[in-house]
């Protein structure tokens, strides 16, 4: 299909507005007037709704079909969390209301959804207090490391270093980076897949500011000894930062701040079923253990002693700001919905599900692919191309290719970077058996073509508008600017 | 297979010590396989000292970036200016024309200590 600018028809419109009445540049120094006409595409209102109807049939999302992206937990979000965001009493509320004076009684509702959001997240993971203010995973991480900055400047600690799994998400070492440290590798142990604690001990010291680890870690294993990295951790006055990314696969079991964590991120986006990626903004909420309460970001919601709330700025070791007004209100809304929509009991299904699904998966999948760490995993795993790679020359990307003609979205390839030929499959609870089943039986076919007619899964896929777009040209030579 | 000429790391890097004392380093053949078409490479600034074991250039492929470290210390001589429009050198020629960079001020001694091909080649052998 071609992209819009390409149906413009000179002169050509949707909608006619009346002739203005108002002189054109009335009371505009001529500084601010623009020279020239602005370059936008002229289309009919019905040639623009095909433009993007096409576009949106080309699509494919979880509304469309599977999609198993290891450790993004691209879980159903359930509808009616939209229709409680486009409640009018939220969705017309200005953001501004509750800084206005006498005016945050009038937001007195928005604000008891933060504040019970936050209270809830707590409970759940066991931290003593949270901001919602965050606006993506990576924000979180980097206004939690600040938090560990201010914490050991407070102290008059003088420390250069933070501490990171080699299997980590790659925003966390940039995150780290970002707050101003350096970062160090910590090796994960081969026979196990968790964090290996030798290594640990022999890298920590007095210059470490910090221990960033995920758990269950980006393989899918739950590294049993958190508590005794948080030790060890504490004994140098290190912090332990848990990235929450994978907390879909322990609520109601396992509390990061019963282990030792001092603070944590959680991806609203994922683990509480709010839009994700394109389909929307995201959200991290921070929580902190009790000593970094003090330096969590401002503004802060409070429930005064009249039962009324108010966001209070007056936090004189606060990190500051980090977000405009109070972080994407309407996606803490969806997840505060979501969790009031499965309560306590649900929310530990919902792990137990999704643990139970992978481990479905992963049983029927480890005799056709090889599986580098052979153990119960927890709501994601890791397959390796490896054998197919070496056998017939058929890679990961190959198989992700070939999923695509067959109706999945593609697991997560090369990641983590620890296993050559990497496929890392996270089926999340929303599925159904079913669904499973199909999935397993594609993944089955493709290792069978694998052998005998790699040829075929070199050209996949063949069903999309696009095949193998040129990664390698796009990254050496990008250009994002379509030609006006 | 392997050039003999020169010595390796665990980390898969290789130096060279060249007649004039200075020592090249590049990747070797192993890890611009593994790291898949190369993309963007980061060279340091000539005259910057780097320690031996810290980064001293950064290479992207479409699948990772990779950190690449010095196995000497050493002041940095020259860097490969051709990898700038070209990065793909390191994918066709790692051992030749995809040299990194030079290091001048190096001890020769401590490039002895390091892995020669044949040792090299068997820890290739054991990652498999």
């Amino acid at each position: 299909m071609s992209i819009i600018f390409a149906k413009s028809v000179a002169g050509r419109r949707g909608v006619r507005p009346p002739n203005s009445d108002v002189p054109a540049a009335a009371g505009l120094p001529p500084d601010y007037l623009r020279q020239t006409e602005p370059a936008l595409c002229e289309l009919s209102e019905l040639d623009t709704v095909r433009h993007f109807t096409e576009l949106s049939r080309r699509n494919f999302g979880l509304d469309s079909g599977f999609y198993p992206l290891g450790s993004c937990t691209m879980k159903y979000n359930p509808k009616i969390l939209e229709k409680v965001a486009a409640l009018p009493g939220f969705a017309n509320l200005h953001p501004l209301l509750p800084q206005l004076r006498q005016g945050g009684m009038l937001a007195q509702g928005a604000l008891r959804v933060l504040h019970d959001l936050e209270q809830w997240l707590a409970e759940l993971t066991g931290m003593a207090g949270y901001t919602l203010q965050p606006l993506a995973g990576a924000h979180g991480e980097l206004t939690g490391m600040m938090i560990v900055a201010a914490y050991h400047r407070d102290r008059g600690n003088r420390k250069a270093e933070v501490l990171i799994p080699d299997e980590a998400h790659g925003t966390n070492p940039s995150s780290a980076a970002i707050a101003g440290y350096t970062t160090l590798p910590v090796a994960t142990d081969p026979k196990t897949g968790m964090l290996d604690l030798q290594e640990l001990k022999a890298k920590i010291g007095p210059n470490t500011a910090a221990v960033m680890l995920t758990n269950p870690n980006t393989l899918g294993i739950f590294n049993t000894h958190i508590r005794e990295v948080a030790e060890i951790a504490h004994r140098h006055d290190a912090q332990v930062y848990y990235d929450g990314a994978n907390f879909n696969a322990v609520m109601g079991r396992f509390r990061p701040g019963d282990a030792g964590v001092d603070v944590m991120h959680l991806n609203l986006h994922k683990t509480f079923a709010t839009p994700h990626g394109s389909g929307g903004p995201g959200a991290g909420p921070v929580g902190v253990a009790a000593h970094l309460v003090d330096f969590l970001p401002i503004s802060r919601v409070v429930k005064r002693q009249d039962n009324t709330f108010i966001l209070d700025y007056d936090y004189p070791k606060s990190i500051g700001y980090i977000a405009p007004f109070y972080g994407n209100f309407a996606v803490c809304l969806k997840a505060c919905a979501y969790i009031m929509l499965l309560g306590a009991d649900g929310l530990r299904e919902v792990s137990e599900q999704a643990v139970l699904n992978a481990n479905y998966l992963m049983q029927r999948l480890k005799d056709s692919y090889d599986l580098p760490f052979d153990r119960t995993c927890m709501h994601e795993f890791v397959l390796s191309a490896k054998r197919q790679e070496k056998q017939h020359g058929i890679r990961a990307l190959d198989i992700a290719k070939g999923l695509i003609d067959r109706g999945f979205h593609p697991p997560t390839v090369y990641f983590p970077l620890i296993v050559p030929e990497a496929l890392m499959i996270e089926p999340t609870e929303t599925e159904s058996k079913e669904t499973l089943d199909r999935f397993v039986a594609a993944m089955r076919e493709l290792a069978e073509t694998a052998a005998a007619d790699p040829e075929s899964l070199r050209q996949a896929p063949k069903s999309t508008p696009v095949g193998r777009p040129d990664e390698v040209r796009a990254a050496r030579e990008m250009d994002v600017c379509h030609p006006a | 297979m392997l050039p003999t000429d020169r010595k390796y790391t665990k980390s898969h890097e290789w130096i060279k010590i060249e007649a004039d004392g200075t020592a090249t380093i590049g990747i070797t053949d192993y890890a611009q396989g593994e790291l898949g078409d190369i993309t963007f490479v980061e060279l340091p600034e000539v005259g910057e000292r780097k320690p031996a074991g810290e980064v001293c250039a950064e290479v992207e492929s479409v699948k990772a970036a990779s950190d690449i470290y010095a196995p000497v210390s050493g002041l940095v001589a020259a860097v490969n200016e051709d990898l700038d429009g070209s990065p793909e050198l390191v994918n066709q020629s790692p051992f030749e024309q995809g040299w990194l960079l030079r290091l001048s001020e190096v001890d020769a001694s401590a490039a002895d200590q390091l892995l020669d091909a044949a040792a090299y080649e068997a820890t290739l052998r054991e990652a498999e």
